[in-house]
C-alpha cells in the first residue's frame, strides 16, 4: 500500500467519475450512491480520483509524504 | 487519524458546502481550478471580489470565501467593472455560464473586452441552461438537443474566444473540466494579466445536456473533452484544410490563444490619465 | 458673497451629486437627461472620481452598482425607455440594499413617445416599475436651486436607508435655465456611508438590521468576506428558502422606509390658509400651477396650492387632512392622469377629485390650469362633482 484515500462521505454525490478515471480500479460506487474504496491496496496515489473531483470528497496522499508530515 | 485536506479549502465558505450541483456537473472543478489559481497568484481574500451572474455556475460565487456578490442574469460584467474603477486595488474575478454571458450578457461581454477593464472572467461553458431545465443557449452546438430544440439546435454557436479577442480582450485562453490544471494555469496567467483576462472552461452538464446528447456519463463528457481538444500550439500546425476537417469533427483547440504584447493600457490607468488631464489627481 | 450662476436644472443636479460626495457615475445617453451625464463627465475627474459611460442603461444601472457595494458613492441619469430598462436592477438595488440615486428626466411615452417633449407620465413606474413588493423614495424638484438641493436629499436618502432613491425630474425643470446661487460645501449636510459596528470575530452579520431597520453592510475590500445577492436572504446574506426569512426581509424593507415617512415626506402649501379649493401638483407643473393660482387669488377666489416635493411614499395623511379642509381637489398633471389616483385614494371621498391632465407635448400655460378650476368650483358648486 502506497497511499492513504480520505473520503469526504457528506461530499460525495456518487457520480462515478473518480472510479472511472481511476487506472488501478480501486474506488467503485456503493449501493447507496457514495465512492468506496474497494481496493485500497492496488492504489498508486496517482490522485487522477482527487483531481477531476467536483466535490472535493476524495484526497489521496502517498504514504511516504504523510508519514513525513507527521514524523 | 486527522482528516488530510487541502491548503485550496480556506477559499471555500466550509459552512456551504456541499454545492448544490448535480452529481458529476463540472462546475465544482472549475471553482476549484479558480481558488487554486487564485492560491498559486498569492492574492488575498480581503482583496479579491467574486462576481457572477445568474445560472448554476454563478452560484460559485456563494461558496468561496471572499467578498462575493451574485448579481442580476446577463450583468455580472458591468457590476464587475464599477467594483474595479471604484477600487483599483481590488482583484475582481467574474464567474459567468455561457447563456449569462454570450446570450443576455452578451452585450456587456464585448464592451468589457473592448474597454479592457482590469478584470479576469472565467466562463464556465456547459453548452446549455442548466439552471432552468436545460433549454438551449448560444453555445448549444449545432444540432445538439435542448428542450427548446427538441429536434436539434438550428442555430449556430458562438466562439466566445474568438469574440473576446476580436472584441479586444487581451489575454484569451480555452481549457477544460477534463484538463484541470491545465484550465488552473489558464486561470492564473488571466489574473496575472493586466486588462481584460477572458477564459473559457469547457465543463460537463450531465443533467441538462449530456442526458439528452447520448453522453452515457459525466466520466464519459469529461473524456470528450479528452478526446476532441487539441494543444493549441499542436493546432496551430495545422494547416487550414486540417482545421477546417477538425473543427467538422467537433475538435477544438485549448490553451493560451490570444495574448496581447501589452501595448493597450487597461481602462483604469487610462482614466487615471484623464483624472490628471482634469486636475483631480490625489483627490 | 456667494457667486451666482445661470444654471440649467440637469447641471445643477451634477452639482448637487458632487456636492453630496458622489463619486462615481455610469450612464448612456438619452435626450432630456444627458447634460447630467456631461456634466458628471467634466465634473467627476475633476473631483478624482469617474465617469464611464456604458454600452447601454442596464448595464450603466449595473456599474454604480458594482461601485456602491466597492464603497463609492453613486448616481445615473436616464429618461423614460432608459428607465424602462433599468428597471429589474433598481428591484435588485432594493432587495440587496444597494444605496444608489436614479435620475429619471422625464419624455412623453410610451415607448419612444414623442422626444424630447416634457411629460410627468413616470411616476407609477417610479413606484412600481420593478417586479415585487418594495419601497421607492422619490423626490420632484420645481426649481434650479431644488434640483441642487434634492440631490443632495436623494444622495443621503440613499445612504441613509441603503436603497434605491429616485430623482424624478422633468423636461421643464431638467432644461430650465435660472440664476442660482449654490451653497458653500460647509453648508451642505452628507451622510456618510453606514459602517459595520462589529467584527466578523464578534459575529457581524451584514444584513442584520440596526435599530433604523437599515443593515450595515460592509463595503467590499475590507475583510468582512460578505455575500451579496438579489435572492431574499436572511442577515447572514445568503438565499434561504423559507416563509419565514422571505415574510420578514420584504417586511423590513418596507418598515425601515415606512418608519422615517412622515420626515421624508415633505410638501409645500401656497395660498392655502383660507383656500376652499386646492390645486395638487408636482415638478414644473407646479411652477404654471402656482402661476395660475395667484393669478386667480388677485380676482379674489379662494384657491391654494399644494405641492408635492416628496411623490414616494405618498403624502396620504396630507391629502387627507387637506380633503377634509376644501370643497374640491384638482390634480394637475402632464399625463392622463396618475397621481390623481393616488389623491383620490388618499382624499377618501371627502371631497371630490378631479383631474387636469396633459399629453399633447406641451407644458401648461396658466390660463389652461385657470379654466380647469373655474370648472371644478362651477360643477361642486352647482353640485355636478
Amino acid at each position: 500500500m502506497q497511499s492513504v484515500i480520505t473520503v469526504k462521505e457528506a461530499r460525495c454525490k456518487g457520480c462515478g467519475i473518480c472510479a472511472e478515471f481511476c487506472p488501478k480500479g480501486v474506488l467503485e460506487v456503493s449501493e447507496l450512491g457514495k465512492i468506496q474504496v474497494a481496493r485500497e491496496e492496488d492504489c498508486i496515489a496517482c490522485g487522477q480520483c482527487e483531481l477531476r473531483c467536483p466535490d472535493y470528497a476524495i484526497f489521496v496522499d502517498k504514504l511516504a509524504e504523510v508519514k513525513g508530515a507527521r514524523a | 487519524m486527522a482528516e488530510l485536506t487541502r491548503s485550496y479549502e480556506k477559499y471555500f465558505r466550509q459552512n456551504r458546502l456541499p454545492h448544490l450541483w448535480c452529481p458529476g456537473c463540472g462546475n465544482g472543478i472549475v471553482m476549484k481550478a479558480i481558488v487554486q489559481a487564485i492560491e498559486k497568484k498569492g492574492l488575498t481574500q480581503d482583496n479579491t471580489v467574486i462576481v457572477s451572474g445568474i445560472g448554476c455556475s454563478s452560484r460559485a460565487s456563494g461558496y468561496m470565501d471572499f467578498d462575493t456578490i451574485h448579481t442580476a442574469h446577463g450583468r455580472a460584467i458591468p457590476f464587475a467593472t464599477g467594483i474595479k474603477l471604484s477600487r483599483p486595488d481590488l482583484n475582481v474575478v467574474v464567474i459567468t455560464g455561457d447563456g449569462d454571458c454570450t446570450a443576455i450578457g452578451g452585450n456587456h461581454f464585448i464592451h468589457g473586452c473592448r474597454r479592457n477593464v482590469d478584470l479576469t472572467v472565467v466562463l464556465f461553458n456547459n453548452n446549455i441552461y442548466g439552471m432552468t431545465g436545460g433549454q438551449a443557449s448560444p453555445m448549444t452546438p449545432l444540432g445538439g438537443k435542448a428542450t427548446t430544440a427538441p429536434y436539434g439546435s438550428v442555430d449556430r454557436t458562438f466562439d466566445a474566444c474568438a469574440l473576446a479577442e476580436a472584441a479586444g480582450a487581451t489575454y484569451v485562453a480555452r481549457s477544460t473540466a477534463f484538463h484541470v490544471q491545465h484550465l488552473t494555469d489558464m486561470i492564473a496567467q488571466g489574473l496575472g494579466s493586466k486588462g481584460f483576462s477572458f477564459i473559457e472552461a469547457m465543463v460537463q452538464c450531465p443533467t441538462a445536456f449530456g442526458r439528452r446528447n447520448k453522453f452515457k456519463s459525466p466520466a464519459e463528457m469529461l473524456k470528450w473533452m479528452r478526446d476532441h481538444s487539441i494543444m493549441k500550439a499542436a493546432w496551430d500546425k495545422l494547416d487550414d484544410m486540417k482545421k477546417g476537417e477538425a473543427a467538422g469533427a467537433g475538435k477544438f483547440p485549448i490553451g493560451l490563444l490570444y495574448a496581447s504584447s501589452g501595448g493597450e493600457l487597461d481602462y483604469d490607468a487610462a482614466y487615471d490619465q484623464v483624472i490628471e488631464r482634469a486636475g483631480g489627481a490625489g483627490k | 458673497m456667494k457667486k451666482a450662476r445661470l444654471m440649467q436644472g440637469n447641471e445643477a443636479c451634477a452639482e448637487g451629486a458632487i456636492a453630496a460626495g458622489v463619486r462615481f457615475f455610469a450612464g448612456y445617453p438619452i435626450t432630456p437627461s444627458t447634460e447630467i451625464a456631461e456634466a458628471m463627465a467634466k465634473l467627476l475627474p475633476q473631483h478624482g472620481g469617474k465617469f464611464v459611460q456604458m454600452e447601454d442603461e442596464i448595464a450603466s444601472m449595473g456599474a454604480i452598482l458594482g461601485a456602491a457595494m466597492a464603497g463609492d458613492k453613486v448616481m445615473d441619469a436616464t429618461s423614460g425607455p432608459g428607465f424602462s430598462l433599468k428597471q429589474e436592477l433598481i428591484g435588485y438595488a432594493a432587495c440587496a440594499e444597494i444605496p444608489c440615486v436614479l435620475v429619471d428626466v422625464q419624455r412623453v411615452g410610451p415607448s419612444t413617445g414623442q422626444p424630447t417633449a416634457p411629460s410627468q407620465g413616470d411616476v407609477m413606474q417610479v413606484r412600481w416599475g420593478t417586479h415585487g413588493d418594495h419601497p421607492m423614495i422619490s423626490l420632484c424638484p420645481w426649481s434650479v436651486r431644488e434640483t441642487f438641493d434634492l440631490t443632495v436629499q436623494a444622495v443621503n436618502y440613499a445612504e441613509r436607508f441603503r436603497t434605491p432613491v429616485i430623482l424624478l425630474m422633468d423636461e421643464m425643470v431638467g432644461h430650465l435655465r435660472e440664476r442660482v446661487e449654490l451653497p458653500e460645501p460647509e453648508e451642505i449636510q452628507v451622510y456618510p456611508r453606514r459602517k459595520p459596528k462589529k467584527t466578523r470575530a464578534e459575529g457581524y452579520q451584514p444584513f442584520e438590521p440596526d435599530e433604523d431597520l437599515v443593515p450595515n453592510v460592509a463595503d467590499f475590500g475590507q475583510g468582512y468576506h460578505i455575500h451579496v445577492t438579489g435572492l431574499i436572504h436572511d442577515d447572514t446574506g445568503f438565499p434561504v428558502g423559507s416563509p419565514t426569512v422571505t415574510e420578514k426581509a420584504i417586511k423590513r424593507l418596507h418598515e425601515k422606509i415606512d418608519r422615517a415617512a412622515d420626515e421624508i415626506i415633505r410638501t409645500e402649501s401656497y395660498f392655502m390658509e383660507d383656500a376652499e379649493y386646492a390645486v395638487v401638483a408636482f415638478g414644473g407643473t407646479a411652477r404654471t400651477a402656482y402661476e395660475a393660482v395667484k393669478n386667480m387669488r388677485e380676482q379674489g377666489m379662494k384657491v391654494g396650492l399644494l405641492r408635492l416635493v416628496t411623490i414616494w411614499p405618498f403624502a396620504d395623511k396630507v391629502i387627507e387632512d387637506l380633503a377634509r379642509k376644501v370643497k374640491g381637489i384638482m390634480v394637475a398633471e402632464l399625463n392622463y392622469g396618475q397621481v390623481v389616483h393616488e389623491v383620490r385614494r388618499a382624499a377618501q371621498g371627502a371631497c371630490p377629485v378631479v383631474l387636469c391632465g396633459k399629453y399633447n407635448m406641451k407644458s401648461f400655460e396658466p390660463v389652461e390650469i385657470e379654466a380647469e378650476i373655474e370648472k371644478m368650483v362651477m360643477d361642486v358648486e352647482g353640485g355636478r362633482a
